[in-house]
């Protein structure tokens, strides 16, 4: 399976990163050097082995449901690029 | 006390606690040092003011006689961590100026335990690299060099910075993590101790996510007592790590007795690879006849699915990757790239991930989308983790077979040069991960110990593999492995 220009941007904009035209090709070259090298997976037997959900033996723990956290907005908001009025701020979404 | 700064973890906490030396002391002593080894680009954030406080308070509780074993020792922190009010980017760009509001459990834990921080340590861009080459802060530097070439060297990745600090006793000790190598490949590079735990023994709570079904935290030390020292205030039982295990914490150092008389020490034959350089293959040997002379039983075994595990991990670990990043999308922290005229959240999101994230981190974001998308998850991302699932079989059936540690080589050579893997392909540079990998997938403990040097002088490591949750058995035969090489080389100093 070979990755051509086009898949390699299809695939940029599912990661939503920007790649600039002119760089495709050699992005592309990069993704078949990879995928060339995890294609040895194939030579596997992989009839009726489980995939690995976690690596050692667990439940997954609950605890009891009730509010432990909260009240926080201003450390919630510290780092933020652009923060206003207690709100995330960001570019338009809805016209 | 001359040169306070390269005294080892358990020699600094017996001074202490004898009145023979302050924690102000050697903390000023590390400062010092770190001050004058810029060229090593080992320590990007310093807080030299923090770690004046916490010395002081380290004092004040060794004196009044009820102070834990890390209680005013010296460390650097790998930049992975959240560090409260102090900045912790992953070595990324796109976490530029981010101040955490909170502080990661094990820097809690080891400041609780009255540790002290000298600053934050280079590494590989999220943990992603074997060179300390993919930082945005510029290469960490390896204080080691062949010989009399004085070439620049990597001190491997991706806790780089680390390593090097360590090496070249910037301070007592250092926290790495480890994902594929990250801890067990620099200390081999630059001659100190690694250990990552079995998965689950260190919280991942407030440490910056790279692939959070491998992540593991863990001790950069200059010997394997004072990684044991430090393991164990790492350790332990955190509720706001759902995969934390709630299991009591040994007392790691107590069991180091150096005694493996009648331990059974597997050598895996498909380590062995073709084109291995002879020096890795006569250390490794050595390392065999060490143990055997020690009391320990060798055996031969097999670990069918070793050459399946590089493969498997590059999907694993970039499909982990591209969702745990995918939350640097510019709103909450970190970098927003600057918009044009006309612009909405969808080119803020791209320009953001394009202009924050570098090419390494950008190339296994896109290889995870790639393997978890619609038509490619099956043929990749599920069987690469049906593989997974043999590889830590192979493990389960030595161990079952009697196997209580495994011997292997820590790197496929050692230290290269910077820049010397640029016109690589990617596959190249993966390959450092080799003899390491697998202990991620299997979620088990792995330590590298430093146990000769290469024909330039350059230092050459072993890898051990225990039992899940046994790092202490596993210390122990470190230990007896430690105390048979007797390594003892330092770098020259140059910087």
């Amino acid at each position: 399976m070979s990755i051509d220009k086009d898949t390699a941007a299809k695939v940029a904009k599912l990661a939503r990163i920007r790649v600039e035209d002119a760089d495709l090709p050699a992005l592309a070259e990069e993704f078949n050097a990879v995928l060339g090298f995890i294609e040895q997976l194939s030579e596997v037997d992989v009839e009726g082995v489980e995939p690995m959900v976690s690596v050692t033996p667990m439940r997954l723990p609950r605890r009891v449901d009730e509010v432990t956290d909260g009240g926080q907005q201003a450390k919630v908001l510290a780092n933020a690029p652009d923060a206003r009025e207690g709100f995330f701020a960001v570019p338009k979404v809805v016209e | 006390m001359a040169e306070l700064n390269k005294m080892t973890i358990a020699a600094a906490r017996d001074a202490l606690r004898k009145g023979d030396v302050t924690s102000a002391e050697l903390t000023e002593a590390c400062l010092s040092e770190i001050d004058s080894a810029g060229a090593l680009n080992a320590f990007v954030h310093h807080t030299p003011e923090i770690a004046r406080a916490q010395a002081a308070a380290a004092d004040a509780r060794i004196k009044a006689g009820d102070a834990p074993d890390m209680c005013g020792i010296p460390l650097g922190i790998k930049d992975l961590f959240c560090t409260k009010g102090v900045p912790s980017q992953a070595a990324s760009n796109i976490l530029k100026g981010f101040k955490p509001e909170y502080e990661s459990t094990v820097t809690s834990q080891l400041f609780d335990a009255g540790a002290v921080m000298l600053g934050k340590l280079n590494m590989d861009e999220f943990a992603m690299g074997s060179s300390n080459e993919t930082s945005a802060y510029g290469n960490a530097v390896n204080p080691w060099r062949r010989g009399n070439d004085d070439s620049a060297l990597t001190p491997g990745g991706s806790s780089g910075g680390s390593a090097s600090a360590v090496a070249a006793d910037l301070c007592l000790a250092a926290t790495g993590t480890d994902t594929g190598g990250s801890i067990r490949q620099p200390a081999a590079f630059t001659g100190i101790t690694g250990i990552k735990p079995t998965y689950g023994r260190v919280s991942r709570w407030g440490v910056v996510a790279f692939a959070s079904s491998l992540d593991q935290a863990g001790p950069m030390t200059k010997d394997v007592r004072d990684a044991a020292i430090m393991l164990e205030a790492m350790c332990g039982h955190d509720a706001k790590d759902s995969t934390s295990a709630d299991l009591a914490v040994p007392n790691f150092e107590a069991m180091l007795t150096g005694d493996i008389k009648g331990k059974t020490i597997g050598i895996p034959r498909e380590y062995r690879m073709d084109g291995m350089p002879e020096e890795i293959e006569k250390l490794w040997a050595e390392g065999t006849e060490m143990l055997k002379a020690a009391g320990a039983k060798i055996v031969d075994i097999s670990l069918p699915h070793t050459k399946y595990a590089l493969p498997a991990y590059y999907v694993i670990a970039p499909a982990e990757a591209s969702s745990n990043l995918a939350r640097y999308d510019g709103v909450r922290y970190g970098h927003r790239a600057k918009l044009a005229a006309g612009d909405g959240i969808t080119e803020m999101y791209e320009k953001t991930r394009a202009e924050g994230f570098g090419h390494e981190v950008q190339r296994r974001v896109m290889v995870g989308t790639y393997v978890l998308s619609a038509g490619f998850y099956d043929a990749y991302y599920n069987r690469a983790r049906k593989v997974r699932t043999l590889i830590k079989r192979d493990f389960e059936t030595v161990f079952a077979d009697g196997i209580d540690a495994i011997l292997t080589p820590t790197t496929p050579s050692a230290a290269f040069g910077l820049g010397e893997m640029s016109d690589a392909d990617p596959i190249a540079m993966y390959l450092n991960d080799v003899f390491t990998v697998t202990v991620n997938l299997a979620g088990l403990p792995g330590i590298a110990v430093p146990t000769g040097v290469d024909k330039r002088g350059l230092p050459l490591g072993l890898q051990l593999i225990g039992r899940p949750w046994e790092e202490g058995d596993l210390l122990n035969t470190a230990y007896a492995l430690e105390q048979a090489a007797g390594f003892v080389a330092k770098p020259r100093k140059w910087w």
